[in-house]
């Protein structure tokens, strides 16, 4: 072989292993399951398996199902997200400064992230619940439950239950990133700031905030899309419930091929959702790239 | 003069309260899961919502050790998340540093697919892996869910290895070509001894990430015999709910290796989560 | 050592040439400068030789063998880069005995070889240090032994002096070139610095947009330059460039001002604009009746002797003296321009005329 040819067939042999991996057991299971969208395909139902073309889409506009799923998935992303950037950033900020036993706190506040979801999901769950968690007593304490009770099982309140699991799981993620970002603005500009007269305020405002858009808006959005696919918060500490009222779309699909077996409609489902996240993928990719031509 | 000392001491105290208020929100349901843990049974419900019992006991760890499958499922969690661990960390390790230092046609669409397989909801896939790995006997294995996590890990651990050969270089590598390497040499003895912190952190990640897993070990593996410790977590609350003692004890158990694992490479991910991520 | 020979050497990134029809050929033995600012190419060439880049068209050849197609650790060349590029994880004496363990050396000549390099150059003291425990002169020198302790075909040299402070630039410049008497290899050696061109080359390959504007010697490419390019990049304070016009008597003419007489170039006809070339420290001081008169601006005192500012009409002038007579800004004095120090240039081409 050549050694031109080789220097051009090298960097494809470092990534084909990925790659390769990626393609079988991602890639192409997507296509299949984005195929099941179109059939009619209900487990242990030997009689299944036609196409149906767009029956289930059409079936999906009358599903009151889908449309309270699609409703939560805004309420629980939109919130879930804010709250976990905000306090991420301020997390962030307050670990930036050097002090005695960074390293220790630092550690200590990053290590919800190394907690399982599944098992911050129960932990959250547990402390909901008002026979062995305090969580109940303490809000009653407070004023904000008339009663002690699980506030998983009223069917007004229990989205906030996966809320705030998400929320105390999330934070890290934002905080070890914004971390990261906010370390590698050099020190010099702050202090030409400072020498122009800028306070703390107005530093964070002219200056970090503009530094580190580019980073916030990349992992607010890769972040969004991740919470919005993240269903294991939901499915072990509500199951959707009570009566469907915490379902969110990646939740419902859960539901919808494994306890109805109907993996048609939930492919279909899934395809929604698909083409809604990257919709807004792509236009946060636009925004992101509009204001940086712009600066 | 004055004004100004109170004032820093101030802004100080108002420092330490805040992150004092992160740390505790952090461990508080830590705490919470280790104290149920330790309370004995015969209190849980008198003193369920003490902040501490009158009495531990390490009774409820006893009993999980001993007349549970957790050993099992622990030990089957623990082979899957260390071969997921090195096998995600070597594939992705070779695409990082071909995204570092090569530019090659196809570049943006090789790491843009990466991307997106990062952002379908999983729930999708699950029916036709199954329908893949069925035929080869990778379901209700032990091999299938490292093969399925390894996949699933690769994209990402591939942003964060590109980030840590970002850092390193690259006249170091040319300079091992020109003493008579060839690039692969040059890697092996001179570049990857350079990144094992990140290699660390990568491997350390997937581990997690593989020790968290619920979905496809729900799905893929049915048998107790090759049950992950999520999947016979979830089995043991729903059969046996009220058992808070044990659950509390068996949680506390997951939680300690990927815990540990954490705490020693935290510090590399703030390295290289950043870069990572906004590659990604 | 060995020859190495460029024929039509090109490259090109995809935008736009970086490198074109360069032809060079570099003698056993020799030490040879490539020179040129920043984006001129000759780090690419350097690359190109080295092996670490591709050639987009051309050929190399090392003792007449074609090696376009050889990997680059199978060209037995040794590089010592800008950033030393030390291996930050072995100590000096693993640096050093990287590519000789590399090529399965026996560990007895590895050691006796390593030794020797590092005596040469005082590194003896140092051969279990990390490069982090070492000084910039230090790691400097460790990559120079890593080099040298190969005994390759040819060293590469890539700005290896451009990280380090002025004394010990100086220090090692004089280090390498003794090395090179001892050694005798034939060496690439790129620079911006047209000082170490000068002081450390046999001969200067002045480079710029990616073509070889002159080759030559040192002397050779600061009196007599074949452009604009290379009179103005070598020397310091730099040449003046003055725009004059040739009168029928030979007279060069500038603001009104007769600054010389040269005999003119055939074919240059009486009128023509030229750009007049001038030597800072061929330019002497003189009454302003007995010169052409201009007016101090600047005086600048260097130790040997002062960088004097000159204005002649709205035209710039530098002038190097050690003529103590006393100096203000705002004197007209008289500046004389001695018959052989003017250099004439093609204003729109650049190449000199003579």
């Amino acid at each position: 072989m050549s050694r031109a040819l080789a220097l051009r067939l090298e960097p494809y042999l470092y990534a084909a292993p990925s790659l390769l991996l990626i393609a079988a057991i991602m890639l192409v299971p997507l296509v299949t399951g984005l195929s099941y969208a179109f059939h009619d395909l209900i487990l242990l139902d030997p009689l299944s398996g036609d196409f149906v073309g767009l029956d289930h889409f059409r079936e999906m506009l009358d599903d009151d199902g889908f449309w309270t799923a699609l409703r939560n998935t805004v309420v629980w992303t939109a919130v879930s997200v804010a709250l976990q950037f905000g306090f991420g950033l301020i997390l962030a900020l307050l670990l930036d400064r050097p002090f005695p036993g960074r390293g220790l706190v630092q550690a200590l506040v990053f290590l919800p992230w190394a907690v399982p979801g599944f098992l911050s999901g129960l932990t959250w769950a547990w402390l909901f619940n008002p026979v062995i968690g305090p969580l109940p007593h303490w809000l009653h304490g407070l004023g904000l439950l008339a009663t002690p009770e699980n506030i998983l099982s009223d069917p007004h309140l229990a989205l906030w239950g996966p809320i705030a699991a998400n929320v105390w799981w999330g934070i890290p993620f934002f905080a070890i990133t914004l971390l990261a970002a906010l370390q590698s603005i050099p020190k010099d500009i702050y202090e030409a700031a400072a020498m122009d007269g800028a306070g703390p305020l107005l530093r964070f405002r002219r200056v970090t905030l503009p530094l580190l858009a580019p980073t916030i808006a990349i992992t607010v959005m890769l972040r969004t899309v991740w919470v919005a696919n993240f269903a294991e918060l939901i499915v072990v500490m509500t199951k959707g419930g009570p009566a469907d009222a915490t379902q969110i779309l990646s939740s419902y699909i859960f539901t919808l091929a494994f306890q109805r077996l109907d993996f048609g409609y939930a492919s279909a489902v899934a395809a929604v959702l698909l083409v809604l996240l990257l919709a807004y993928a792509a236009a946060v990719m636009v925004l992101r790239h509009a204001m940086t031509e712009r600066a | 003069m004055n004004k100004t000392a109170t004032h820093i001491i101030g802004a100080r105290l108002l420092h330490a309260l805040a992150l004092a208020a992160f740390v505790a929100f952090a461990l508080f349901p830590l705490f919470w899961l280790l104290k149920v843990s330790l309370t004995p049974d015969d209190l849980m419900y008198g003193e369920g919502v003490r902040l501490w019992p009158s009495r531990v006991t390490l009774d409820h760890y006893g009993s999980v050790l001993r007349h549970s499958q957790f050993p099992l499922f622990f030990r089957n969690s623990l082979i899957v998340s260390a071969a997921t661990g090195l096998l995600a960390t070597a594939a992705a390790s070779a695409a990082g540093y071909a995204f570092s230092r090569f530019r090659f046609r196809g570049k943006a669409w090789v790491m843009g697919v990466m991307l997106v397989s990062q952002m379908f909801p999983l729930v999708i896939i699950v029916a036709p892996i199954f329908r893949l790995l069925s035929p080869l006997g990778l379901t209700n294995s032990l091999s299938g869910l490292v093969v399925v996590y390894t996949a699933f890990n690769t994209p990402f651990a591939a942003f964060l290895m590109q980030s840590f050969f970002e850092a390193i270089p690259k006249d170091l590598e040319e300079a091992a070509m020109m003493d008579g390497a060839t690039r692969f040499q040059a890697l092996r003895r001179v570049i990857l001894p350079l990144t094992l912190p990140g290699l660390a952190a990568t491997g350390g990640f997937v581990f997690t990430a593989a020790w968290s897993e619920l979905l496809f070990s729900l799905m893929l593996n049915s048998s107790a015999a090759v049950s992950t410790f999520p999947a016979g977590l979830l089995g043991f609350v729903s059969k046996f709910s009220v058992d808070f003692g044990q659950m509390m004890a068996a949680g506390v158990l997951a939680l300690l290796p990927v815990g540990a694992f954490f705490l020693l490479i935290q510090r590399y991910l703030v390295q290289g989560l950043t870069a990572g991520a906004v590659k990604g | 050592m060995a020859t190495i020979t460029l024929s039509n050497l090109s490259k090109d990134y995809g935008g736009g040439p970086v490198l074109r029809g360069i032809d060079l050929e570099i003698r056993e033995g020799e030490f040879v400068a490539l020179m040129g600012p920043s984006g001129c190419g000759k780090s690419t060439l350097l690359r190109l030789i080295a092996g670490l880049e591709e050639p987009s068209g051309g050929e190399i050849r090392i003792d007449g063998r074609r090696v376009n197609e050889v990997a680059p650790k199978d060209r037995d060349l040794a590089m010592v880069f800008q950033s030393y590029a030390l291996y930050p994880h072995m100590t000096v004496r693993e640096n050093m005995s990287f590519a000789l363990k590399q090529r399965r050396l026996p560990q007895a000549e590895i050691t006796r070889a390593v030794e020797g390099a590092a005596a040469k150059l005082g590194l003896t003291n140092l051969l279990e240090r990390k490069p982090k425990a070492l000084s910039g002169g230090q790691r400097q020198r460790v990559a120079m032994g890593r080099a040298i302790v190969r005994n390759p075909k040819a060293f590469l040299f890539d700005e290896p002096l451009s990280n380090l402070d002025a004394r010990l630039r100086e220090q090692m410049r004089y280090e390498i070139r003794k090395l090179h008497r001892e050694l005798g290899a034939t060496s690439v050696y790129v620079t911006h610095d047209q000082v170490e061109a000068m002081t450390m080359a046999d001969r200067i390959v002045a480079l710029n947009d990616g073509a070889i504007q002159q080759v030559g010697a040192p002397q050779e490419l600061y009196d007599q330059p074949a452009n604009l390019f290379v009179a103005g990049f070598l020397g310091s304070p730099p040449m003046n460039f003055v725009d004059a016009t040739l009168a029928p008597d030979g007279a060069l003419v500038a603001e009104g001002q007769t600054l010389a007489r040269v005999s003119p170039p055939a074919g240059l006809a009486a009128g023509t604009t030229l750009t007049l070339g001038l030597r800072p420290e061929r330019l002497a001081l003189t009454d302003p009746t007995k010169g052409s008169a201009v007016r101090v601006d600047v005086v600048e005192t260097t130790g040997t002797g002062r960088v004097v500012h000159l204005a002649l009409g709205p035209q710039r002038l530098k002038l190097f003296t050690m003529d103590p007579r006393p100096l203000a800004p705002g004197d007209v004095v008289g500046l004389v321009v001695p018959p052989g120090a003017p250099l004439l240039f093609d204003p729109v081409s650049g190449a000199r005329l003579s």
